[in-house]
């Protein structure tokens, strides 16, 4: 059960974007890691996201 | 590893007979739906027939034709590596789980459109509606959901407009740019009258929507600087401070100095949105539309899945009839006949151009496989569908005479409420002054009449259903909830269309003068937004003041210009498909092309030429035009008419400007492709050659 709701609570996390600096960490890690410079922090990562994604058509009717 | 995962794949199969046995099952249920509500003429119908129609023929929809398209129109080729997995940069470009893909698409595809424009369309009764809603869905819009993402995941993630200039030549690219812009702005104006109509002379509503700019505005301070980046505790808050103003409102609506703080008549709250847009607009996107966004997509799909729960528990009789006298086009919410314009009036929900645009845009960018494209273009576009046919459910479960009295124009069925029910009893739908007021008093608002627009239709529709399930004493709450939660992604739409048009004009004003072009120049983004505010609010205002209400002109537009934009995704995977050497598929797509073309050219047609004053934008013009001449309308109307005719006739270029669009395209669409099928010189397909996935070997993406 507890496994269940951790699942859960994850997914949730995961579609809200609400762990969205964890992926991209985890990401840095696997594929940038040779780069010099180090990854965004929180703050700057999520400045950034934003600017990106309100940059063109995001929304509909 | 991999051939351990297939056997456990294959074990997880059905046995073929079982399958077939269960899809035929699908389709008898499909048949005995669609009968049901087709074939049903009397009282009332069960919500349920509607809600198994549409989940089968979705089910076949998916299952068998996206199943055909995918293999053999567009091969997709889940070895070919994806934009995504090409150009990965971990930001813009990445592979992403199909489930989360699906749903970003799915919150950036569906807005107040599939809920509007159904419930207009409801006038005609619920059969023309129903059928157009899932046919178009199924044949029409799902398909180009689904080839525009296919085009732009082979193009490098390219959008439409670029897609269009390469496929087409630069003609068609450019009449794309024009054509999204012309879009938003109708699409902002109309649904600024929408909540305008709810908002008009409601302290309730009108305080409930104002409280939602504060709380966005807290919420965005909270996700940048207290918290960065903490979405569902932002967003938690928001939602309680949401719920907490409904209930306020009913406090300020209650309290006689509170309540003339928000009280106002149409023209003084088009005025106050035009303000509001063009802040929201120059304003930092942290600031308010980026938590604006959050807060509306989660209210949205909240909402959605309880209204879908509530319908298939309570099952709720279906009072409208299946079709009404107005077929022949002597409506009160829109003049037309149902031919052409239910397939104008629903044009989200049933298949929407707009989608185009985010099909092309971000969603390409993070699909892992070519394999997903299936799921999430020709999936999520379903779902929009379904919000539609709910859409429709919670219009029709109105007694028909409520119906039109919430959304008959006061210039046609009068301004007196004895007049209205007079009007609309004579029509054959019965309703009373006592009935609308007790009505009224239970929504806690003052009238419910000449609300035009389908928010306060659908909001009463969905209190009615919500208060079935949680007892009647929360009836003006849930109506409030549901104005709110609809002004909340309606506003969300202005503020990100305003901001979008905004960036489309300094571009193209950029070519004159290039200083215009630097999005983060602040005199640019002033004069470029107040340009775009002002577009727009020029005919949200006077819908505002037209008598017969603006919905009546603007909304067709909108849907004409919405199918326009389809036509061109259509006429750009048509020419894709016949470049590819599959010009014997290439019916898939010509088939909603020239169902579209047909459309929106009797529409755009009927709207210039019409002499029925009510359809016509030119003869409407002409008539007011004599009166004045006449000296009936004097003073001050005058002056009003003036503005009027002035008005009808900017919408007849509108119209014309449409129609010649979609005619160049579909003309230069031919062209290319018959260059392409005999062999001649024409714009080569910008394919990008096939480069191998490494992804497929990973076996366990998702």
């Amino acid at each position: 059960m507890t496994e269940l709701a951790r699942a859960f609570w994850r997914a949730l996390r995961t579609a809200t974007g609400d762990d969205a600096y964890e992926r991209y960490v985890a990401h840095w890690r696997d594929q940038h890691r040779d780069d010099v410079a180090a990854p965004l922090d929180r703050r700057a990562f999520f400045r950034e996201e934003q600017r990106r994604k309100w940059n063109g058509v995001r929304r509909c009717c | 590893m991999a051939t351990n995962n297939e056997a456990i794949k294959e074990g997880r199969r059905l046995p073929p007979g079982v399958a077939w046995l269960g899809w035929a099952a699908v389709v008898v249920l499909a048949t005995l739906g669609i009968a049901a509500i087709g074939s049903h003429r009397g009282e009332s119908i069960d919500a349920l027939w509607f809600i198994v129609a549409a989940v089968c023929i979705y089910a076949l929809g998916y299952r068998f034709y996206s199943a055909f398209v995918a293999a053999k129109v567009l091969t997709l080729d889940p070895t070919r590596a994806t934009p995504a997995e090409r150009f990965n940069d971990g930001r813009d470009f990445m592979p992403t789980n199909r489930w989360i893909v699906f749903g970003h698409h799915f919150a950036a595809i569906a807005g107040p459109g599939p809920l509007i424009g159904p419930t207009l369309a409801a006038q005609f009764g619920y059969l023309p509606g129903t059928l157009w809603i899932l046919i178009g869905a199924v044949l029409g819009g799902c398909v180009q959901d689904f080839v525009a993402l296919f085009c732009s995941i082979r193009r490098d993630g390219r959008s439409l407009g670029q897609m269009a200039r390469d496929e087409l030549g630069p003609v068609g690219g450019v009449v794309a740019l024009i054509g999204v812009m012309a879009i938003m702005i109708i699409l902002i104006a109309v649904l600024g009258l929408v909540v305008v109509n709810a908002m008009r002379g409601s302290p309730w509503a009108t305080s409930t929507v104002a409280a939602t700019i504060p709380i966005a505005i807290l919420v965005g301070l909270y996700m940048r600087g207290l918290r960065p980046g903490r979405v569902l505790e932002a967003t938690a808050i928001g939602v309680a401070l949401l719920l907490l103003a409904v209930f306020g409102g009913r406090w300020i609506d209650a309290s006689p100095t509170l309540r003339v703080w928000f009280d106002y008549d149409g023209p003084t709250l088009a005025i106050m949105i035009i303000l509001y847009g063009f802040a929201a607009a120059v304003l930092p996107v942290w600031l308010l539309l980026a938590p604006r966004d959050y807060l509306s997509t989660f209210m949205k799909i909240g909402t959605i899945v309880a209204l879908a729960v509530a319908i298939v528990i309570l099952n709720p009789a279906v009072k409208m009839p299946a079709l009404t006298q107005f077929v022949d086009g002597t409506g009160p919410i829109f003049g037309g006949k149902v031919f052409p314009f239910v397939f104008i009036t629903i044009a989200c929900g049933a298949i929407s151009g707009f989608h185009s645009l985010i099909a092309s845009g971000t969603t390409p960018k993070l699909l892992a496989s070519e394999r997903d494209a299936r799921f999430i273009g020709y999936g999520a576009m379903i779902m929009e569908s379904f919000v539609a046919i709910m859409a429709m459910v919670a219009a029709c479960v109105l007694d028909p005479g409520v119906y039109f009295a919430i959304n008959s124009p006061a210039g046609l069925v009068g301004a007196h409420a004895t007049d209205a029910v007079a009007t609309i009893s004579s029509w054959g739908f019965p309703v009373s002054t006592a009935q609308m007021s007790e009505l009224a008093r239970e929504m806690g608002e003052a009238t419910l009449f000449a609300r035009t627009g389908g928010a306060p239709s659908l909001a009463v529709g969905m209190a009615s259903i919500f208060s079935n399930a949680f007892g009647d004493t929360l009836l003006a709450v849930w109506y409030h909830f549901a104005i709110m939660f609809e002004a909340l992604f309606i506003l969300t739409t202005v503020d990100a269309g305003t901001r979008v048009a905004r960036f489309m004009l300094q571009d193209l004003l950029g070519i004159v003068a290039p200083p215009l072009k630097r999005t983060s120049w602040y005199p640019s983004v002033l004069i470029c937004s107040a340009l775009v505010v002002a577009g727009w609010g020029y005919f949200l205002y006077f819908g505002t003041i037209d008598p017969l209400g603006g919905i009546n002109s603007l909304w067709p537009l909108f849907g004409i210009a919405n199918q326009m934009l389809a036509a061109i995704a259509l006429c750009v995977a048509t020419t894709v498909i016949v470049k590819s050497r599959k010009a014997a598929y290439a019916w898939v797509t010509v088939l909603p092309l020239t169902w579209l073309v047909v459309v929106t050219s009797a529409a755009a047609w009927q709207k210039l030429f019409s002499p029925d004053l009510r359809i016509g934008f030119l003869s409407h013009a002409n008539d007011l035009a004599a009166q004045i001449a006449s000296g009936k309308i004097a003073g001050a109307a005058a002056a009003q008419a003036e503005r009027l005719i002035f008005n009808d006739r900017l919408d007849a270029v509108l119209t014309s400007f449409f129609l010649l669009t979609v005619w160049v395209l579909v003309i230069e669409t031919v062209r290319v492709c018959h260059a392409a099928l005999s062999g001649r010189r024409c714009p080569p397909s910008t394919e990008t050659p096939h480069i191998p996935s490494r992804l497929v070997e990973d076996w366990v993406r998702d």
